[in-house]
């Protein structure tokens, strides 16, 4: 009978900790942590040391001042009187908006290019080459310097609109004009929010009111904001104002949204019952008027009874008054950013059509499958697969480019609190950090939906 | 009973193939019109380019070469008869400016140093770039070139290259001598501080010494007037030398299984991709002063290079994790059964091959790279863009728009492309090397 004995117990010696396999590794990593923190120490002690000898303590104080400069392109209330935070918030919805339209463009670009590439016709899929590479191989900032130039010299000015025979005309049936200081799109309003011709929201709304108006959030006597905006006499004393609040929710946007969505839900509810009776009885009721039916006419019905209509742009005096005016800039920025991208979006289409192999569209018609949904059911879902995850990469830097707004003077994140904000108060640290945690922030949402919704298109693999 | 024969006895003459496939014929009705939809189409985009065409070639053949304002341009076009919002192009900004545009501000009769430190950038890079038809004993001069290079564009007296070198070889001296008395991992620690205490406390009067002695060097030229394509060029060639090893420490640390350093580099990795470069470069234009300990000022370009490189190789480990992650398993467990240990399994079988695999993506985080070098003119750096803006608000050429974009444009693409170019060269010869 054999006995297996313990080896000797060696009583535990300091070397180990560099030469024992079984400690090395702790003892890298506490060395690491200490060489971190050790780091992270410094940089901490002299940074407070320099803002001391500077006078500047950190805090954030200064971000509930009055920020007192203009941002012109906004999607909320805001005038120079409002705080730096206010002016921030404005910021990162301008980088959201370019940055969600630039996505939208760039993709739909980019999958146009990336097919019209592999076309069996020759001059097509040249001209597309030579597109991707022209805007892949030249710096996005340029591109976006370049085409604000282009907007401002090549487009007609406002005064070429006007005359007899005037030398520039709007486009679409004189509902959207197109001049070196921006486009002028139709307005989308409700009957509440009924302005006078300056823009300005009248006590007395012309016409009828009907709609429910906008839900100030967070309006009380201590908002600062507020403190223009509460009537001191009068019928609506002690009540808050349109404007007041540090933001508005347009309730007649989020009423029509809602039976927008019921409209869709009942829709697809039809559709379930049209199933139901085709696997019972073989035979497909005519549902398709019922389903438009049902989506269109209560979201028309409730547009009409809000007071919706659109708000057109008109020639007065020397510029455009009405509608939404969206400056040089923003327009500038989203051309050169949706069509950079749209380059490297449509290589990744091409990559992930080209990765599906043949042998899955043959396989797929010899069951019988008709063409369209080969492509729906056996290559889109493949293809999707392999294209996701670089379109992932795509949309964050589009994002984060998004910030090359300042040098065209787009009043983004980057040029609201870390270009004026920055400035005025002086406060780099306390702005920087701020802005790269905020795109952090953005970039770790969007990497998060993102890759939720991979998953969720992911082949089940073994 | 007669026989008859349908068989054929002899070949029939080989027949041309119809007209209408073969040829010019044929390959037209291949590829342009090979249905209503593609004949559509082509015609669609033939028009297109006819249009273009029609556009830009008037205006790029416009004699103004050697004008010397935007007025005399359109004086000149107009003398000829073409009248309109862009008669044509307005080349004389570009002959008056092109030498400013590639070299800022350097002084004109050193600008032989930048070129010869781009020639020689070349030749470094030549036994990495095609390691089969170079000498390998130019490796050499790649490993002298890192110090020869600052030394050639910002010049000053040789000595300070010289003894960043010699901080090198003391280090490798005291490492050898240390090895031999007390192991591996005491040598290579004795080393470090060996170098590093040359460098930090005892280079500085060495260098004062000899410079008194010998002074030997060349004109010293200041940050500020480096400029145009030459600080583009410079800032995406140090920031991705420099990003390389950092990115290689980097890889390896997400890679391992070390929990905190794991989380260290994950956690740098992921800041780094998650904010804008331009971010960055405020941070190295306003923050990074305050960062350093008080009294330290150093110059913008070294700033900028610092962020650079600090973004790149956050970029850079994520291409060299990829090359880690494509080299097949067998790779590391044939090099733990030889008995290797952690570094010199990385150093003899896993990262050559990683990093051969990880060419292409170096390359395009190159390109990358080099693109977003002009964000330098953001904070104030005088890149080709930030050069064009002040071009384009002289009184002579105000007003001039596509000449100076297209010039640029054009300067980026062909650096741009040509690597592209070279980074699918090297997929294509990389490819063929594996089953």
């Amino acid at each position: 009978m054999a006995t297996v004995s313990d080896p000797p117990k060696e009583a535990f010696r300091l070397s180990q900790l560099i030469y024992d396999t079984r400690y090395r590794s702790m003892t890298i990593q506490i060395v690491a942590l200490i060489g971190f923190l050790v780091l992270i120490g410094w940089l901490i002690s002299n940074t407070a040391q320099n803002l001391a000898d500077l006078g500047k303590e950190p805090s954030f104080q200064f971000m509930g001042e009055a920020a007192g400069y203009d941002i012109n392109q906004r999607l909320i209330d805001y005038n120079n009187q409002d705080s730096h935070l206010r002016a921030a918030f404005v910021g990162i919805l301008n980088t959201l908006l370019v940055a969600v339209m630039g996505c939208a463009t760039a993709t739909i670009l980019g999958v146009i290019i990336g097919v019209l590439r592999l076309s069996k016709n020759w001059l097509v899929g040249r001209l597309m080459t030579v597109y991707v590479e022209i805007f892949r191989n030249v710096p996005v900032l340029l591109w976006i310097v370049f085409i604000m130039a282009i907007l401002i010299e090549t487009l007609p000015a406002p005064r070429d609109f006007r005359g007899d025979d005037p030398v520039a005309s709007m486009k679409l049936f004189d509902t959207v004009a197109i001049t070196n200081r921006g486009v002028y799109i139709p307005d989308p309003l409700f009957g509440a929010d009924a302005k006078d011709d300056k823009g300005a929201f009248l006590d007395e709304p012309v016409g009828w009111r009907v709609g429910l108006g906008d839900y100030p959030v967070g309006a009380s006597r201590d908002n600062p904001s507020c403190e223009r905006y509460y009537a001191t006499e009068g019928p609506g004393a002690g009540e808050p104002a349109a404007g007041c609040g540090t933001f508005q929710i347009s309730l007649d946007l989020l009423l029509a949204l809602a039976v927008l969505i019921a409209g869709l839900y009942a829709s697809h509810r039809i559709k379930r019952r049209a199933d139901r009776i085709q696997n019972a009885t073989g035979v497909r009721p005519v549902t398709w008027y019922l389903r438009l039916g049902v989506v269109i006419l209560p979201f028309a019905i409730t547009l009409w009874a809000l007071g919706f209509y659109f708000a057109f742009p008109e020639l007065r005096g020397f510029n455009f008054q009405g509608g939404t005016h969206m400056r040089n800039s923003l327009i500038a920025l989203w051309l050169a950013l949706s069509l950079y991208t749209a380059a490297f979006i449509a290589e990744i289409v091409r990559a992930g059509i080209l990765a599906i192999s043949h042998g899955q569209t043959e396989a797929a018609s010899a069951l019988g499958l008709r063409p369209k949904r080969i492509m729906n059911l056996v290559i889109l879902p493949q293809a999707l697969r392999v294209i996701i995850p670089p379109l992932i990469s795509n949309y964050l830097n589009l994002t984060k480019n998004s910030s090359l707004a300042i040098a065209v003077g787009y009043m983004d994140i980057t040029g609201t609190l870390m270009g004026i904000t920055l400035n005025q108060t002086g406060r780099e640290l306390e702005t920087v950090l701020l802005g790269m945690l905020i795109y952090l922030t953005i970039s770790l949402i969007i990497s998060a939906v993102m890759n939720w919704y991979n998953n969720s298109v992911k082949l089940v693999e073994r | 009973m007669s026989e008859v024969s349908y068989v054929r006895t002899e070949m029939l003459p080989e027949r041309e193939p119809p007209a209408t496939t073969i040829g010019v014929i044929g390959w037209m009705r291949e590829n342009l019109f090979s249905g209503w939809f593609n004949t559509a189409l082509t015609i669609v985009s033939l028009t297109f380019v006819v249009m273009l065409l029609n556009a830009i070639l008037p205006w790029i053949f416009s004699p103004t070469w050697y004008a010397t304002s935007l007025g005399e341009c359109r004086d000149i076009l107009r003398g000829m008869g073409r009248e309109g919002h862009y008669p044509g192009a307005c080349w004389g900004v570009i002959r008056d400016r092109w030498v400013q545009l590639l070299f800022g501000f350097y002084p004109s009769e050193l600008y032989w140093r930048p070129i010869m430190a781009f020639l020689l950038l070349g030749v470094a890079l030549a036994p990495v770039l095609f390691s089969d038809r170079v000498p390998r004993k130019l490796l050499w001069f790649s490993a002298v070139y890192p110090f020869l290079f600052p030394w050639l564009l910002w010049g000053g007296p040789i000595w300070g290259p010289l003894m960043v070198i010699a901080g090198f070889v003391i280090g490798w001296f005291v490492y050898r001598a240390a090895d031999k008395r007390a192991g591996g991992l005491a040598g290579i620690i004795a080393g470090v501080l060996a170098a590093v205490i040359w460098w930090l406390l005892v280079s500085g009067y060495v260098i004062d010494g000899v410079s008194a002695v010998l002074p030997i060097g060349i004109e010293a030229v200041q940050s500020r007037n480096f400029g145009g394509f030459m600080l583009s060029v410079t800032i995406g060639v140090v920031a991705i030398a420099c990003s390389l090893p950092i990115g290689v420490v980097l890889a390896l640390g997400r890679q391992s299984d070390l929990l905190i350093v794991k989380a260290l580099c994950v956690g740098f990795i992921e800041f780094i991709r998650g904010v804008p470069l331009i971010t960055l470069l405020f941070v190295a234009s306003t923050l990074l002063n305050i960062f350093m300990p008080p009294g330290t000022n150093f110059d913008i370009i070294l700033r900028v290079i610092i962020m650079a490189t600090l973004f790149a190789s956050a970029y850079m480990a994520e291409v060299i994790r990829g090359g880690l992650a494509a080299l097949p398993q067998g790779q590391y467990e044939g090099a733990d059964s030889l008995g290797l240990d952690y570094w010199q399994a990385q150093r003899l079988v896993i990262m050559p091959q990683a990093l051969k695999i990880s060419i292409p993506g170096i390359v395009s985080t190159f390109i990358g790279l080099f693109k977003d070098t002009t964000l330098v003119s953001i904070i104030g750096l005088l890149d080709p863009l930030g050069l064009s803006n002040s071009i384009r608000a002289d009184a002579a050429w105000n007003g001039i728009v596509w000449e100076i974009y297209g010039f640029i444009a054009l300067l980026f693409f062909a650096f741009c492309f040509a690597m592209s170019r070279y980074s699918m060269y090297l997929e294509r010869k990389l490819n063929t090397g594996h089953h």
